[in-house]
């Protein structure tokens, strides 16, 4: 709604409106109220806040940061000690909650497009206990299933010394999941540099094989070529650098495994209750998009013999990723967010880093600005990546 | 078939694979080979899974005995719950004045029931609404009929969750509509300040609002003036709220046709008018559904104040498992307190779905 132009009142040679008759001006007004009004309980809460830091005499500003944090973190993907400064105790825990962020995204989105599809399944058994697995989970509390899930690792699980050793190499116990992993070797290096070699040159053969198609009518699995040289290539990399098959396999060590690689109970808590709890969400958007494609549109794509695979990328999904993308990037901001909760079990988490730093300097304000400041940048490069995706998708209509 | 066969026709029946059980089973769970294997893959996994659940569960249980006896067993220790239903239910709520918070909470359930139905929803209900909050908040508090004064950090179990998840989203939802007029307004100030508020307060998580709550709503205040921490709780958990529902709302705004607001112009309505007598009433009726959404998020969310250390009912739980006589049945406890969020939370989104197909009167 446009403010009205009473102005042509005065044109006709009627007296001029009073200013408070007139939308435009009287809109100012307003704004100026409410500008004046947001301004003063601000300055109200700001030199509350200066009096009080004052008198308990809490320094404010980001100095602390340099200081040394003086405690120990559980788990880090970069070097940290207790005397590190709190800047790189806030940094691994931002690097952690990446950590669950990213794996949980990754198997939050397979988990959930598995149980979207089993919910349309004509198998009447498969399509119920999808439906009850995505009730249960969205009507639960995420963060009593944290707890269920942290629960079952420290009270169901035996310690390390009667461990769980399902298959060789892999031990459960209430220290987490233990398991081995190849002895650090070059070949390593080289076969995921063939491999990423491999997926950049099967982009480039798509698209060539999608022109070579427009010129000459042809086909080329160029999907196929590219999977069956992604495992072959670094295989023969393996090959080439001597097959090294060394395992650096766990060992009980007193009361605890030595070697190996340990997934602490916290974060599989932490990333089984993600995971489920948010694949819920994104069952019910997968499908709902693939319901979403009108039947006709699949029975034209086969009427003009287009194979099953092709139907697929071709006719279902552009349309039903248009209908799922923007509120799956929403469900995995979700996640992100979510994880946060990892606070009331444990996981070193950002949010968890900067509780400790807020109890130990009493930096309350700095402390929490921080966990926003981190999170509004999840967001809204989030939502950037989003306007991008949907400018791209839009549909040009006539 | 125009042309009648002279052959005598016999009354065939469908195959028998098609009807009855058989049929059934053959539609549903064998209509081809991929789904056959599924059925009987799925069929085996349960059968593993199944029964030592169920024996855990309800063969080699205990349902109500002392914390000794279930030493002894292998299965689940329901005793838990009835033994401490008390603490868990009602938290530190002096003894004796039990029957306030109960009654609360029945007057909520039955307020909540009875505005299910669409044809009471009219300008009384709201008003039914306030009294009775009035009447929660004063049972809860007492202080006057000669009910001694409960303070708020008494107040905790599954009074507290609904307080905090009703009380929030009933304050927040006005200050979501408002918010939505903002964001819809034509005065890049105000405009400005809504998009900002939302999309910061969506842009963070709860906990982080909590933590706010809890450590800087102190330092806001002038010295010597309090507020406890429930109801410092309670507005971290509206001002998160209140952005959502105000996106909710302007779904609804953005879903009306400019005629509307064209039609209500050429009545001479001003813009108070226009949205009180023409827009929200309609636009609030599309957003019924969703809100009800909202509401089942605030009421999960609401165990987040665990964080912050107040006893809503999953916090009165663990500090159950946390006496040594009970350490050790977090499972049993823990599937209790799912099963009655689940009992609530399923109830909510089914109404909102069914309420949501009722609305839709649309094509």
């Amino acid at each position: 709604m446009k403010p009205e132009d009473h102005s042509t009142a005065t044109d006709t040679g009627e007296a001029a409106v009073p200013f408070w008759h007139d939308a435009g001006k009287r809109s100012i007004v307003y704004q100026v109220f409410a500008l004046i009004a947001v301004i003063a309980i601000s300055y109200y809460l700001f030199s509350n806040t200066q009096a009080n830091l004052a008198r308990q005499s809490i320094a404010t500003g980001f100095g602390f940061m340099g200081n040394e944090a003086s405690f120990e973190i559980g788990e880090s993907l970069i070097r940290y000690s207790a005397a590190d400064s709190y800047a790189r105790a806030l940094l691994v825990g931002a690097l952690n909650t990446l950590k669950v962020a990213f794996i949980g995204i990754i198997l939050t989105t397979i988990l959930g497009c598995i149980v979207g599809v089993a919910r349309l399944s004509t198998n009447w058994l498969i399509s119920k206990l999808a439906g009850a697995f995505i009730e249960v989970m969205q009507n639960i509390p995420i963060l009593l299933q944290l707890f269920f899930w942290y629960a079952i690792f420290y009270e169901s699980f035996p310690s390390p010394r009667q461990a769980l050793n399902p298959i060789t190499g892999v031990f459960i116990c209430n220290r987490g999941l233990i398991f081995a992993i190849p002895e650090p070797h070059r070949a390593h290096a080289a076969m995921g540099l063939a491999f990423v070699a491999v997926l950049i040159g099967g982009w480039f053969l798509n698209r060539w094989g999608y022109k070579r198609q427009e010129l000459t009518g042809q086909f080329l699995p160029a999907g196929k070529i590219t999977l069956a040289l992604a495992v072959f290539i670094p295989l023969l990399v393996w090959a080439v650098y001597g097959a090294p098959t060394a395992m650096n396999i766990p060992e009980l060590r007193g009361f605890n495994f030595q070697g190996g690689l340990t997934v602490s109970p916290e974060f599989s808590a932490l990333l089984i209750g993600l995971v489920l709890y948010t694949s819920a969400f994104v069952a019910e958007i997968v499908r709902a998009g693939i319901q979403s494609i009108n039947r006709g549109q699949i029975e034209a794509a086969k009427a003009i013999a287009l194979r099953p695979g092709q139907v697929l990328h071709l006719v279902i999904l552009p349309q039903a990723l248009r209908v799922i993308i923007p509120p799956l990037t929403s469900q995995m901001l979700n996640l992100t967010k979510n994880s946060s909760l990892a606070v009331a079990i444990g996981y070193a988490d950002f949010v968890a880093v900067a509780n400790t730093t807020i109890n130990q300097t009493g930096q309350a304000i700095e402390g929490v600005a921080l966990i926003m400041v981190v999170y509004l940048f999840f967001s809204l490069s989030t939502s950037i990546f989003m306007n991008w995706y949907n400018k791209r998708m839009a549909l040009v209509e006539r | 078939m125009a042309e009648s066969t002279t052959v005598k026709r016999e009354r065939l029946k469908p195959p028998i694979t098609n009807v009855g059980v058989l049929g059934w089973l053959h539609t549903n769970l064998f209509n081809s080979w991929y789904n056959s294997l599924l059925t009987i893959v799925t069929l085996i996994v349960m059968a593993f899974l199944l029964p030592p659940a169920f024996q855990w569960a309800f063969v080699d249980s205990l349902w109500n005995s002392s914390a000794e006896a279930c030493r002894d067993i292998d299965g689940a220790c329901w005793s838990v719950i009835p033994n401490n239903i008390r603490f868990i239910i009602l938290g530190f709520f002096p003894s004796g004045q039990e029957w306030r918070p109960i009654l609360a909470m029945v007057l909520l359930l039955t307020l909540v029931v009875y505005s299910k139905e669409r044809s009471r929803w009219k300008s009384s209900l709201l008003w039914l609404w306030a009294i009775n909050l009035i009447i929660m908040g004063t049972l809860m508090y007492g202080g006057i009929f000669g009910m001694p004064v409960v303070e708020t950090s008494q107040w905790s179990g599954l009074p507290l969750t609904f307080i905090l998840s009703f009380f929030g989203m009933i304050v927040a939802y006005p200050l979501g509509i408002l918010l939505a007029l903002g964001r819809q307004s034509n005065m890049p100030a105000i405009k400005t300040l809504c998009v900002v508020y939302i999309e910061l307060i969506r842009g963070v998580p709860l906990i982080s609002l909590l933590f706010m709550s809890s450590v800087m709503f102190p330092l806001f205040l002038p010295e010597g003036v309090t507020i406890d921490k429930v109801l410092r709780a309670l507005i971290a958990i509206i001002l998160f709220t209140a952005a959502y529902i105000a996106e909710v709302v302007r779904g609804g705004l953005q879903a009306m046709p400019r005629g509307q607001y064209e039609a209500a112009d050429s009545l001479g309505l001003n813009y108070s008018n226009t949205m009180r007598l023409i827009i929200l009433p309609q636009a609030l009726k599309i957003v019924i559904p969703p809100s009800v959404g909202i509401l089942l998020s605030v009421f999960k969310d609401t165990s987040l104040v665990v964080i912050i250390a107040l006893y809503d009912v999953l916090k009165t739980t663990m500090v159950t498992l946390s006496n040594p006589k009970w350490a050790g049945y977090s499972r049993e406890s823990y599937i209790f307190l799912a099963l009655l969020y689940f009992g609530f939370c399923y109830a909510m989104s089914s109404y909102s779905r069914k309420l949501e197909k009722e609305l839709h009167t649309g094509h």
